[in-house]
C-alpha cells in the first residue's frame, strides 16, 4: 500500500478540501492503485538527467519574458468586484481572521 | 444541411447570397434543434453573436474587403474566458462567473471577423477524457448517440462533428483537443507549447496547456490557428517565433516526406478496428509517396505515469485560487479556514478532487523528489525521445487513440483505466510539440479513427501539409 487513510486526510486539510467519509475512502483505494502504476518509472535510472523545468529553449523565450516594468492601470475593477460573493468595494470581504 | 467552411462563408458572403445574421440565424436554428440531445453547448451567446454579424454585413455593405474569418459561426470551450458571457468550467465552483475580459484567443478570433455563437461542454477544468466529468452533464457523440464525444473538449467537437459551429476552439493538456477530434471524426489540431496565447484560458496545468482549433478540414484548421497563434505580451511563455502562412504552407507536396512511425505506439491495449484503419492509413501514406521510417520512442511507456505527476501537481496549485474570495462559489463559515475547506469540497467535482488530492501529495514534503521531481526527469527525457526523432524524419503519425468512442459510462469506474486512454496523446504534450488528428476512416462504417501527425516544436506547417494531403487523398473514408 502506497498512501494510507490518513495520508489523505492529511493531503485534503493541506489543499483545504472537505472530503466526505466516502470520498477518503475511496480516494485512498484509486489514487493508491495511481501511485503503484506511477512506480514504474522508478525502473528508469534518471541520476544524471536534468529535470525538464520549462518547455521551451532558452532562445524562444529569452526575448519574450523580458519587459520593461511599466504600470499599466487596471480598468475592470468594478467588474472584478461584481463577481466577488461578499464584495465591499474596494474589498473582498472574508470571515474574520484574528479572533482576538 | 450545408457545410459551411471558412471560404465557402466568405464568399456566400461577399456574393451576398447570404447575410452574416441569417447565417448565425441557421446556426441557432439548428443549435436549438440539435443540442437538446447532444449538450454539446452550455451557454449561447446571442446578444453578443448579431452584435458581430451586423458588423460583418455592414463591412459587406461598405464594399470594404472582408477579413479573414468573416461571419464565420464559432464555439468556444467553457474553460476560455468570454467577457460578459457566463464561463463555468465545466463546474459548479464558477456557476455564475462572468468574465471581465476575454481570451487573447477569442479576441483575435472576433478582430478577424468571427461570430462567436456560444461556450461548449467539457469536463471539469478539462479533466477528463470522455466529458463525462463536466457537472452540467455529459455530451453525446454526434456520431453514434450512445457513446461519448471524447474530452475533455467535447462540446467543441461534437458542435462541429453535428454542424453546429464552422470550427471551435478546444484546448489540450494530456490530449483533450486530439482525442475528441479522433471520436468525432473531425481534424483537431494542438499547436506547440508557446504558440497560441494562453491569456484568458483558464489554467489546469500551466506546462501543458494549450488552445487550439477543431474546424471540418484541414484547411480550416490551419486558418483558425493562423489567427489564434502569435506573441501576446500578457502570456510570458507565448513566443515571438514568426506565424508563418499555414494555408498556402500546407498546400506544398508531400512526396519524399520523411513520416517516422514508432514502433512503441503499436503494442498491446490497441483496439483491433483502430488498428486495421491505422494500418490502411499508413498505405495510404506509401501511396502518396511519404517515406516511412519505423523509429523508436524508448520512454513512451512512462509517459502516462509522468503526466499524472506533472498535471496533477501544476493542477493542485493553479486550483488553490478557488477559494471563495474573489469569484465563484462560496459556503458560508464563521471561520475563514472551514469557509475554504467548504466551498473546495462542495464547489469540486470528483476528478477535480481526485487530482488535487493527487497533485498535492506528489508535492508534499517526504514524496516531493520520488514523484515531481522523478517526473520531470522523465519528462526531460520524453522530450529528448522527439528532439532526436525529428533529427531523422519530418513528422511522427501514431494512432490517436488506442481505442474508438466507447459507451457512457463504460469507464468512469476505474480512474486509472480512463487515464491510460490517453497513452498516444500525452507524449506530444509533454514534449511541447505540435499535434493532430485527422480522420482516418471509420471502423464498421460508425466509429471515427484518427490518424495523429506530430511535427517538431513550431514545424505546424508540416503537420498541416501532411494532414491536408492525407485528407485530400481520401483519408477519411479508409
Amino acid at each position: 500500500m502506497k498512501i494510507s487513510r490518513e495520508d489523505v486526510e492529511r493531503v485534503a486539510e493541506l489543499a483545504y478540501l472537505d472530503l466526505t467519509e466516502a470520498e477518503l475512502e475511496s480516494y485512498r483505494q484509486q489514487i493508491d492503485d495511481i501511485l503503484e502504476y506511477i512506480g514504474k518509472l522508478d525502473e528508469l535510472d534518471t541520476t544524471n538527467v536534468a529535470p525538464m523545468a520549462q518547455v521551451l529553449a532558452d532562445d524562444q523565450t529569452a526575448d519574450a519574458t523580458l519587459r520593461e516594468d511599466v504600470v499599466v492601470p487596471c480598468r475592470v475593477t468594478p467588474e472584478i468586484l461584481e463577481q466577488a460573493p461578499d464584495p465591499e468595494p474596494p474589498y473582498f470581504r472574508v470571515p474574520k481572521v484574528i479572533e482576538r | 444541411m450545408t457545410t459551411w467552411t471558412i471560404d465557402g462563408v466568405r464568399e456566400a458572403l461577399a456574393a451576398k447570397k447570404v447575410s452574416a445574421r441569417e447565417l448565425a440565424a441557421d446556426f441557432y436554428k439548428r443549435i436549438a434543434e440539435r443540442n437538446p440531445a447532444l449538450n454539446a453547448y452550455l451557454m449561447l451567446s446571442e446578444e453578443r453573436a448579431y452584435a458581430q454579424a451586423d458588423r460583418i454585413d455592414a463591412l459587406v455593405a461598405s464594399g470594404k474587403p472582408l477579413p479573414e474569418l468573416a461571419g464565420v459561426p464559432i464555439a468556444i470551450k467553457d474553460v476560455i474566458s468570454t467577457k460578459s458571457v457566463r464561463t463555468t468550467c465545466g463546474s459548479k465552483i464558477l456557476e455564475h462567473y462572468v468574465p471581465p475580459y476575454d481570451a487573447t484567443a477569442v479576441e483575435r478570433l472576433e478582430a478577424a471577423g468571427a461570430v462567436i455563437l456560444g461556450k461548449t461542454n467539457c469536463d471539469e477544468f478539462a479533466m477528463g477524457s470522455s466529458n463525462e466529468n463536466s457537472a452540467y452533464g455529459p455530451v453525446r457523440n454526434p456520431e453514434a448517440t450512445d457513446r461519448v464525444p471524447g474530452g475533455s473538449s467535447g462540446g467543441s467537437a461534437a458542435a462541429v462533428a453535428a454542424g453546429l459551429a464552422v470550427a471551435s476552439l478546444g484546448t489540450d493538456t494530456g490530449g483533450s483537443i486530439r482525442q475528441p477530434g479522433s471520436f468525432c471524426g473531425i481534424p483537431a489540431m494542438m499547436g506547440s507549447y508557446g504558440r497560441v496565447s494562453r491569456y484568458g484560458l483558464i489554467a489546469f496545468a500551466s506546462s501543458l496547456d494549450r488552445i487550439g482549433p477543431f474546424a471540418t478540414n484541414a484547411r480550416d484548421v490551419a486558418a483558425t490557428l493562423k489567427v489564434i497563434a502569435g506573441r501576446d505580451s500578457n502570456d510570458s511563455t507565448s513566443t515571438t517565433a514568426p506565424v508563418p502562412d499555414y494555408v498556402t504552407a500546407m498546400e506544398r507536396p508531400v512526396k519524399g516526406m520523411r513520416v517516422g512511425i514508432p514502433k512503441e505506439y503499436f503494442g498491446e491495449g490497441m483496439d483491433d478496428g483502430v488498428r486495421k484503419k491505422i494500418e490502411a492509413g499508413i498505405e495510404l501514406l506509401k501511396k502518396m509517396g511519404c517515406q516511412l521510417q519505423e523509429i523508436h520512442m524508448a520512454h513512451t511507456d512512462y509517459a502516462i505515469a509522468t503526466y499524472y505527476i506533472i498535471a496533477t501537481a501544476e493542477a493542485s496549485s493553479n486550483l488553490a485560487r478557488y477559494d471563495g474570495v474573489r469569484y465563484g462559489l462560496r459556503v458560508d463559515d464563521s471561520s475563514l479556514l472551514a469557509m475554504y475547506c467548504k466551498t473546495r469540497g462542495a464547489g469540486f467535482g470528483a476528478e477535480v478532487k481526485r487530482r488535487i488530492v493527487l497533485g498535492t501529495y506528489v508535492l508534499s514534503a517526504g514524496y516531493y523528489d520520488a514523484y515531481y521531481l522523478k517526473g520531470q526527469k522523465v519528462r526531460a527525457l520524453i522530450a529528448q525521445d522527439f528532439r532526436d526523432a525529428f533529427t531523422k524524419v519530418d513528422v511522427i503519425v501514431t494512432p490517436t487513440s488506442p481505442v474508438p468512442a466507447f459507451k457512457l459510462g463504460e469507464r468512469t469506474a476505474d480512474p486509472l483505466q480512463m487515464y491510460l486512454a490517453d497513452i498516444y496523446t500525452v507524449t506530444g504534450s509533454l514534449a511541447g510539440v505540435p499535434g493532430m488528428s485527422v480522420p482516418c476512416g471509420k471502423i464498421c462504417g460508425k466509429l471515427p479513427v484518427g490518424l495523429q501527425i506530430f511535427g517538431p516544436a513550431f514545424g505546424e506547417a508540416s503537420v498541416l501539409q501532411l494532414a491536408h494531403a492525407f485528407e485530400q487523398a481520401g483519408g477519411a473514408s479508409l
